[in-house]
């Protein structure tokens, strides 16, 4: 039997003994819940998961100092659950916030995206920007994967920090806004603490300053707030999300990563966050930030610590073999 | 009862499980890698289903 399947489940989750209502109380007003949340060893009712989620953000925010109110904020949306349940969130918080949908050319999961974008903005009356790759750059993530032998995952992640800074620096926002959730975080930290990727370590905040360069200050919001709870957010605001994973994420390191943090999860409620938690709060002053020189890419004058920044060489080399195969 | 696996978008009959908690350990799935959905409700893992019940999975995970 699993843990927590069983008689043992705690009590706090408010099981009747008389074995008729077996449901689970919200912790706030001891209505019927519809989530158990492990971690905090709670259940909550819609509304009151609404306003805990809500209440996690907000104090994430102040925490970290990530931004104030009147600062011109971007978001990078997906048309994901994580990216518009923080673009809600934000909204309702009183922050104005923006959209900046990337479509990197990956099928049907880009187009729906996009509409899920479309859609979510258009009910909201909020200003979304579309920035198309292969548009504006001549290649999609699928071809720069392909012609370049680089694992798709990589150009991705590669073009969407590129695109996301540029966009917001170019259109004079403060703040670069992504829906990372603790997952994310700690499924990234579990990788890098698996190699030792020091540098990696280094950066991985939930605020990364920006640089005099050009980079702009980068946060994210839902740090404190778990997948499955961005996921239930949404269900429950009434978001229509993406629901299919990408088709060329699937498998990937994070992703197999999560898996196996939800593993122990599943056994040990609290772990996640208390593996990323730890490392913020305790960890992470071991590895302090050691960002290197910057100067201004030859090609598009985005900051880069070489003569061509990493987007601009993978663009050149992508867009020269494309060229090739085509003549041949 | 009928549910409905987003993960490899089958639709499939499961007999027998009483709770969301039960259905997920027949289909060896972990809750913290999925939401129980009927109709527009989300379901705890204590919730009790009924043999007509139609059920949705929907995978929480994403990595782009």
């Amino acid at each position: 039997m699993r843990n927590g399947s069983g008689p043992t489940t705690s009590s706090k989750y408010a099981r009747s003994s008389r074995g008729v209502d077996d449901a689970v109380k919200c912790r706030v007003c001891r209505g019927r819940a519809v989530i158990a949340v492990r971690r905090h060893n709670a259940g909550f009712c819609k509304d009151h998961f609404i306003a805990h989620i809500h209440r996690q953000v907000e104090r994430t925010i102040s925490d970290y100092g990530m931004f104030g109110h009147g600062e011109r904020l971007l978001l990078g949306v997906s048309g994901g659950k994580d990216s518009l349940a923080l673009w809600e969130i934000l909204t309702v918080l009183g922050h104005e916030v923006d959209g900046v949908y990337l479509h990197l050319g990956i099928g049907d999961y880009s187009s729906d995206g996009l509409r899920f974008s479309q859609e979510f903005a258009a009910r909201r009356e909020l200003s979304l920007e579309v920035v198309d790759l292969e548009g504006e750059h001549g290649f999609s993530v699928p071809q720069a994967s392909e012609v370049t032998a680089r694992v798709a995952c990589s150009a991705c992640g590669l073009s969407k920090r590129y695109l996301l800074n540029e966009v917001a620096f170019r259109r004079g926002y403060d703040v670069l806004v992504v829906g990372h959730n603790l997952d994310d975080e700690a499924a990234v930290l579990w990788g890098n603490v698996l190699r030792w990727q020091v540098d990696y370590l280094s950066r991985q905040r939930p605020v990364l300053p920006a640089s005099e360069e050009g980079l702009l200050r980068k946060v994210k919001p839902l740090v404190r707030v778990a997948e499955r709870e961005t996921a239930a957010y949404a269900v429950l605001r009434g978001i229509d999300y993406e629901i299919e994973e990408c088709p060329m994420a699937s498998g990937n390191t994070i992703n197999r990563n999560k898996e196996w943090l939800n593993l122990m999860e599943e056994r040990s409620p609290g772990l996640k966050a208390q593996f990323l938690f730890g490392f913020l709060d305790r960890g992470a002053a071991y590895f302090p930030p050691n960002p290197p020189d910057l100067a201004m890419c030859g090609e598009c004058g985005q900051p880069t610590p070489g003569e061509l920044c990493a987007f601009c060489r993978l663009k050149k080399a992508t867009v020269v073999r494309i060229a090739d195969r085509r003549s041949l | 009862m009928k549910v409905l696996l987003h993960q490899t978008r089958r639709e499939v009959e499961v007999r027998g499980p009483r709770t969301v908690k039960a259905l997920l350990n027949r289909l060896d799935l972990v809750s913290e890698s999925v939401l129980v959905i009927r109709g527009d409700q989300l379901l705890p893992d204590e919730e009790r289903l009924r043999p007509d019940d139609f059920i949705e999975i929907r995978p929480v995970i994403s990595g782009g």
